[in-house]
């Protein structure tokens, strides 16, 4: 969640891969360059008040002028200039063709995610979350789709604008498991502060697994619902379809809520793949039980969250893209609850 | 309506001047008891301050209470946001009356209202929370600790 970009050391000083640690090289030489500048001056100012009347003459000629502020700043800057374009060119190097390739796309206010084959054709879809495998380089493809959102996942890479009607890219890489926070870097309307981003590195290994379960579970949903007579269907999660813990004091219907779900005009902005539920105004549901947080990196994902944000989103979140669903009954907004904790 | 018209009103339903009269009575008692109940509450202590929480778990319970997301359904001082109206706010919660408006005031019975709402209140709108039984003293603790007057 977002809250875990606060705490100490701050997560530009603590990079968790190759890429974050050039940004965090070369703010540590801006650091140190702007400190070596600053005792001069300092220096040079005391020496202009306290010094000898030859020191004065001698830092006090059209000389000092030309070195001290025309050729050492020029020199200097010319110098880090080049350093660090060099130094940082890697973080947004083409595709090679050989990395993971995922497209993000900056929505207000939130984030689109897609993890695409080698051929860029999606193979899965997400929102608000990035899973990542460890020591592999992923390539990021950045798009906005109404205004200038910036990405920015402090502890992985440097920032990038995400610009309406082009393409940016940048690169990313996890050397360590964890959850690094994110946020949207640019102002982008009244929630651009509420616009967060998880991204969770795993063992190679587990990330394999973790995809696996994800894709299997789409496909076995799409096959049940080709093959399942229509009053028979059983829903993405259903408990007798697939073993999962229902809970043991449940009071919802897992099934009443996703009717209610696809009734509601909640399917006419939401996609849970393998469903009717094929909007694409608001984040994809498919996975959202597993999700990290909701709201796009705002609150903690739990049973009480998600009535909330689906009861009364406008409260939590003034003036976001989705109505607040008072008109429906406690009930019904627990019944889809319980429906949408089970879209792993 | 003017107080002669209601005078006149009740000179046409005697019954209500009587009614108007026993009400008096009832009032004088009011007033006899509320003085007396004044005495007493020199021994019990109104309820901001009958329960003592310690520093350490209120802490712990604002914590707790961010951790939880109470505030996507709550108003809840100390917390800046969100500040989620789908439940009622908890500002001043060391003055309200029964919890939930059913349940006995009580720490014990407030940690379990937190955890597990409907186990103690059908039907109640209020979920279970994923929050560990010290976690909701410590949460019950920062509630009654929030004396905003
Ligand atoms: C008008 C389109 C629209 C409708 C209708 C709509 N939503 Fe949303 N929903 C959105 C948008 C946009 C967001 C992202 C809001 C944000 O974070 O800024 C969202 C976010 C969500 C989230 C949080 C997802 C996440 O990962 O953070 C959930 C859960 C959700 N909606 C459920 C529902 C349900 C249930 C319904 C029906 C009762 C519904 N939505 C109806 C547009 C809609
Ligand atoms: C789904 C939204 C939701 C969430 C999340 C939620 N609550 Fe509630 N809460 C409610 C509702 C609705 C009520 C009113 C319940 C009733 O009257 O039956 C309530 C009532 C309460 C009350 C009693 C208020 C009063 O005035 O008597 C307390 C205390 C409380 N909640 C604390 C919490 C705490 C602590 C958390 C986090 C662990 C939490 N709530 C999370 C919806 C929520
Ligand atoms: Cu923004």
């Amino acid at each position: 969640m977002i809250d875990a970009l606060w705490g100490w050391p701050p997560p530009v000083l603590d990079p968790a891969g190759p890429y974050a640690d050039k940004v965090t090289t070369l703010a540590w030489a801006l650091f140190g360059m702007g400190v070596v500048v600053t005792a001069i001056v300092c220096a040079a100012l005391w020496l202009a008040v306290r010094g000898s009347p030859r020191m004065k003459a001698l830092i006090g000629g059209e000389r000092t002028i030309w070195i001290g502020g025309i050729a050492f700043p020029g020199v200097v800057l010319l110098g880090l200039l080049v350093w660090g374009l060099t130094l940082t060119a890697s973080l947004t190097q083409p595709i090679r063709g050989d990395e993971m390739r995922i497209r993000i796309t900056g929505e207000m206010w939130w984030f689109r995610v897609q993890y695409l084959n080698a051929d860029g054709d999606i193979v899965m879809e997400d929102a608000n979350e990035l899973h990542l495998p460890v020591g592999v380089p992923v390539v990021l493809e950045l798009e906005g789709a109404d205004v200038i959102h910036s990405f920015w996942v402090p502890h992985l890479s440097g920032k990038k604008d995400m610009i309406p009607g082009r393409r940016t890219l940048l690169r990313v890489q996890a050397d360590r498991p964890g959850e690094f926070g994110g946020l949207c870097a640019e102002y982008c309307g009244s929630q651009h502060a509420l616009m967060g981003f998880v991204a969770i590195a795993h063992k190679e290994s587990d990330w394999q697994t973790w995809f696996d379960d994800r894709t299997t579970r789409v496909a076995r949903t799409e096959m049940l619902a080709e093959t399942a007579p229509p009053d028979a269907m059983p829903y993405p999660g259903d408990a007798a379809a697939y073993p999962m813990e229902l809970g043991t004091l449940e009071r919802y219907d897992a099934r009443r809520g996703m009717r209610l779900f696809m009734e509601s005009g909640c399917a006419a902005c939401h996609r849970i793949a393998g469903t009717e539920a094929n909007g694409l105004a608001g984040p994809d549901l498919t996975h959202v039980g597993s999700r990290r947080s909701l709201g796009a990196g705002i609150l903690p994902n739990n049973r009480g969250t998600m009535m909330g944000w689906i009861g009364d989103s406008q409260s939590i979140k003034p003036g976001n893209r989705m109505p607040s669903y008072d008109v429906l009954s406690a009930e019904d907004i627990g019944h889809i609850a319980a429906f949408l904790e089970l879209q792993k | 309506m003017t107080s002669s018209s209601l005078m006149a009103g009740l000179r046409d339903h005697p019954n209500e001047i009587d009614r108007m009269g026993r009400f008096a009575a009832m009032k004088r008692v009011g007033v006899a008891s509320a003085i007396v109940l004044g005495l007493l509450s020199a021994c019990k202590n109104p309820i901001g301050s009958r329960y003592e929480p310690d520093d350490a778990a209120q802490e712990r319970g604002l914590l707790a209470i961010n951790e939880a997301g109470c505030a996507a359904c709550h108003e809840i001082p100390g917390v800046a946001w969100p500040k989620g109206r789908l439940g009622p706010s908890l500002d001043g919660f060391d003055d309200v009356g029964m919890i939930a408006g059913q349940l006995p005031n009580r720490p014990d019975l407030l940690a379990v209202f937190i955890r597990n709402a409907p186990s103690v209140k059908r039907h109640t709108t209020m979920p279970a929370m994923p929050v560990t039984q010290s976690e909701a003293a410590d949460i019950a603790a920062y509630l009654y600790g929030l004396d905003d007057d």
